[in-house]
């Protein structure tokens, strides 16, 4: 039994492929690719892609799956259905769950869930320190044992530096990188949205970029202090991109993400205080959209992670400042990295790369790629299909996102994740 | 042109025009509270809800004349014997007095946007008596109308704004309004509350009051509000009133008819002297009996609106 | 829709409208009488009828005008409510004489707001109704004391006065709207 994929646009940065043809999956592995692919055996499945765009499937270095703890807003079951639903065979779930995931037996429930229910392939990141609260190590070695790929306190910065550095070298020997949302807590204490001149029109408590820069500034230096890979979380500032690219010049060991709204939107979306448009950190200005575009462009932003942050209408319909931070981002990504190559900030290829091979690269998962013999993840998607983004269609628990009623190109036909379609739009 | 907006939410929001419309219909409401009988049938058998999770007196009790010498029927609803602590959300209480045929709510809220929450989610017209750190329309509206009917126009005079004006409603609607209505706005305070972003929206920044009150026509001194930690932006009140409290030495550099306003309470030798605020160029007391018919407008106003 | 009109002239009959008011007031009661105009059109027509008493007897009478659309009972229309206008009475109507003036009587229901409006300054010692055209149709039990013109109407007709200060013209038009 497999599945034939025929005519389609096969791009595989990992092999610096990108051809018209046919690929093979058998069992669960990539078989062939090539400009054509005779008849099917008995039982295989055929998928026409013609004119579609066949694919790694995406993967998605932060997402938050509320599960355990939060299922209201998030199950493992219903986030992978929404990867799934988006073209990503592979998340990294981060570890403020309830009860945080500090500990192996939380990574291994994780695990265990994914496996029972998940259809995409789950991969958990552990806390830096118990509970996420900055004071002592999380059993970092156990969790990655159990299969964590990878720590961070996202959403909680760790704001000892001297611990973090502990850390950082506590980690250094399991292989696994520290994934850090960077932000000075001192400078965005109370913050609700970016500060500047529409939070000030606002009456909002504004986050300046200097607190998201300072932790910057900091983890790469613990970064070159200690040698450990250091990962930084969706860079929102001009200045964040400036320290990262000026950081790699050096030769630091650092990889940076940028999700896609703070690619695209900038703090006016927040006028009418859409709560929407909440995140952590928040939208910036356009000269910041710009210059992490350029960062995307010239390689000094690595990835393309969603922060995928589901949260309930209920939590979301209230005051600005009661609403929690974070939007879903799953189900728009692949339609919204797509506008970047129509604006031609860069090529599908290079898209397809900080969707796939470079994100399994950063947290060390054999994933990405369509080399014969690897893992068959893939999607297949129409690159031109427009859609309009409706909520109310989401696989996805929650809703609350700002791109509704947005119209967009790029439709997801089929998620195959191990041989298995787990996703065919009708 | 017909006023037809359904909410007053801030001044941000109105044009030019229609805070024209309202300051002329305030003139027509004061009229009636030289009457013998201070009221007029307009809204009888309509429900009004003052819904205030803040506490404020003055506010609350200017809407309140307002809303009864309009005949409405009023409804007060204050945080502390609220549901709020029962962890009931602002739309659900807002429904509540919906539910109870309320057509208009009032609102005061200590989170800058919440009246726009309930303008999004509910039926009713929605006024805004205070967001946050946001607007306060009413208060602005009141100033603007008494200077205007002290100065006889609002058009080119140079006003001057003083104070914590980051953490100021009171600051951001006099600023979006006397700008539509073409005054020079100058702002004055500490660094540290007075951002630069405020010079975006058209107001010119001083850091000297000695300076920035040069000239002036009006001065407007915002309150000092402990309780809103304004403290932590400048050493102490004795150094903020040295600078920026307003004595008649400072207040002789300006112009000879300045007038000098306050949205009250005040804070005696902190932001003013007691001889300013005494003295007949002060225009404190007149503000809150303009208040009454200034909130009256509003009401009728979006009462007509109310439907559309 | 096809509107027909009807065009009337005002001439002087207003002028015989002012002097019969004028013949009715005694000379003592003068200096207690206040001239109330409702606005719009009742305000002019009320300024000329105290210009008439000053020509007359030499003497200056208190004038006033009243905006009754805050005692308006047609809240269901309030669209369609005019602006808001300044009511403006100079003098306590305490125990006073007061002659209301309008252009046009229907039904009623403006003179009924005018009267409450008036009763809310205080209470005078009388009230008189002046219009200068009455067209019949009422609503409510109003009875003009002093009427220059009677005119039948029709329920779907309309009458409007125009008046040289405010419509450059001295007329009453009749229209009626077939469709209705």
């Amino acid at each position: 039994m497999g599945v034939l994929i025929k005519n389609g646009r096969v791009i595989d940065p990992s092999q610096s492929l990108d051809m018209v043809g046919d690929l093979y999956i058998q069992q669960d592995r990539v078989k062939e690719i090539s400009k054509r692919i005779d008849a099917p055996r008995k039982g295989d499945t055929v998928i026409d892609a013609s004119g579609q765009v066949v694919a790694p499937g995406l993967v998605d270095i932060h997402v938050h799956l509320r599960e355990p703890g939060y299922e209201h807003k998030e199950t493992i079951k219903t986030g992978c259905l929404a990867a799934a639903a988006g073209g990503f065979t592979s998340i990294v779930c981060m570890p403020n769950t309830n009860p945080i995931n500090d500990n192996a037996s939380v990574t291994e429930y994780i695990l265990l869930k994914a496996r029972t229910e998940g259809i995409v392939n789950v991969f958990p990141i552990g806390a830096i320190t118990k509970g996420e609260k900055g004071k002592e190590l999380a059993d970092i070695g156990e969790m990655c044992e159990a299969g964590c790929v990878g720590i961070s306190d996202d959403g909680m910065p760790v704001t000892d530096s001297g611990l973090m550095r502990k850390a950082m070298e506590y980690v250094k020997p399991f292989g696994i990188p520290v994934i850090t949302h960077a932000e000075d807590t001192g400078l965005s204490a109370g913050g609700v949205m970016n500060e500047g001149f529409v939070s000030t029109e606002l009456g909002l408590r504004g986050i300046p970029v200097a607190s998201e820069e300072v932790g910057v500034v900091r983890d790469i230096i613990l970064c070159e202090l200690t040698g450990t890979p250091l990962h930084i979380c969706h860079v929102s500032t001009k200045g964040s991109v400036r320290l990262v690219r000026a950081a790699k010049k050096r030769g630091v060991k650092v990889t940076a993400e940028a999700t896609p709204h703070h690619f695209t939107l900038t703090d006016k979306e927040v006028y009418g205080y859409n709560t929407d448009a909440k995140m952590n950190p928040p939208l910036r200005t356009q000269e910041d959209v710009d210059a992490i575009l350029e960062g995307i462009a010239d390689g000094t932003i690595d990835v393309i992670a969603t922060d995928h942050a589901p949260h309930s209408q209920d939590e979301k319909n209230v005051e600005f400042d009661l609403a929690p931070f974070g939007i879903v981002g799953l189900e728009t990504a692949l339609s919204l990295s797509l506008e970047l190559v129509e604006k031609e900030i860069i090529t599908l290829e290079e898209m397809i790369k900080k969707l796939t091979v470079t994100p399994s690269e950063i947290v060390g998962i054999e994933r990405g790629t369509l080399v014969p013999g690897s893992i068959a993840d893939l999607v297949v998607f129409d690159p031109g299909m427009s859609r309009t983004v409706n909520p109310e269609e989401f696989s996805s628990k929650s809703r609350n996102t700002p791109f509704s009623g947005w119209e967009l190109k790029g439709v997801v036909s089929n998620t195959i994740v191990s041989g298995k379609v787990v996703f065919s739009h009708n | 042109m017909p006023f037809d907006k359904k909410h007053i939410l801030g001044l941000g929001e109105l044009s030019a025009e229609e805070i024209k419309i309202i300051l002329d219909t305030a003139e027509s409401m004061k009229e009636i509270s030289t009457r013998d009988v201070k009221k007029v049938p307009t809204l009888k058998g309509r429900t009004v809800v003052n819904l205030f999770f803040e506490p404020s007196t003055r506010t609350r009790s200017s809407f309140e004349i307002a809303e009864k010498r309009l005949s409405a029927d009023v409804l007060n609803f204050s945080a502390s014997q609220s549901s709020v602590v029962k962890g009931e959300s602002l739309v659900d209480t807002a429904r509540n007095f919906e539910a109870m045929g309320a057509s208009i709510m009032v609102i005061r809220h200590g989170m800058s946007g919440a009246p726009f929450v309930l303008a999004r989610e509910i039926g009713a017209s929605v006024i805004n008596a205070g967001d946050g750190s946001h607007e306060h329309p009413s208060q602005a509206l009141i100033d603007i109308f008494t200077i205007r009917e002290k100065k006889g126009r609002i058009e080119g005079l140079n006003v001057l704004i003083v104070g914590d004006i980051l953490n100021s409603r009171v600051a951001r609607s006099n600023i979006f309004g006397l700008r539509k209505l073409g005054a020079n706005v100058r702002i004055a305070g500490p660094a540290t509350i007075v951002p630069e972003y405020f010079r975006d929206m058209g107001a010119e920044i001083f850091y000297s009051l000695e300076h920035a009150i040069e000239n002036v026509d009006v001065v407007i001194m915002l309150r000092i509000q402990s309780e809103r930690k304004t403290l932590e932006y400048f050493p102490s009140l004795r150094e903020y009133s040295g600078l920026y409290g307003l004595t008649r030495e400072k207040l002789s550099l300006a112009k000879e008819d300045v007038i000098v306003m306050h949205p009250g309470p005040i804070n005696r030798g902190v932001e003013l002297t007691s001889e300013i605020a005494d003295d007949p160029g002060a225009v404190i007391l007149e503000q809150v009996a303009n208040g009454i018919a200034v909130r009256m407008a509003m009401i009728y106003l979006v009462a007509l609106g109310e439907s559309l | 829709m096809e509107t027909k009109k009807k065009v009337q002239p005002i001439e002087d009959r207003s002028e015989s409208f002012f002097s019969g008011i004028i013949d009715d007031i005694p000379p003592e009661s003068l200096s207690s009488l206040i001239v109330i105009g409702i606005k719009t059109r009742g305000e002019y027509l009320g300024k000329r009828l105290v210009e008439r008493i000053s020509e007359r007897t030499g003497k200056d009478v208190t004038f006033g005008t009243i905006d009754i659309t805050l005692y308006r009972d047609d809240f269901e229309n309030r669209k369609n409510w005019p602006q808001l206008r300044r009511t403006s009475i100079p003098d306590d109507v305490q125990g006073k004489n007061i002659i209301l003036v309008d252009d046009v009587l229907y039904t009623g229901r403006t003179v009924r707001a005018a009267i409450n409006s008036i009763m809310d300054y205080g209470r005078p010692a009388s009230v008189k109704l002046a219009v200068l055209v009455d067209r019949g149709g009422r609503e409510l039990p109003v009875q003009p004391d002093y009427a220059g013109i009677n005119i039948e109407t029709l329920d779907d007709e309309m009458v409007n006065v125009y008046l040289e200060e405010v419509d450059g013209r001295e007329e009453i038009e009749i229209t009626r709207k077939d469709a209705v």
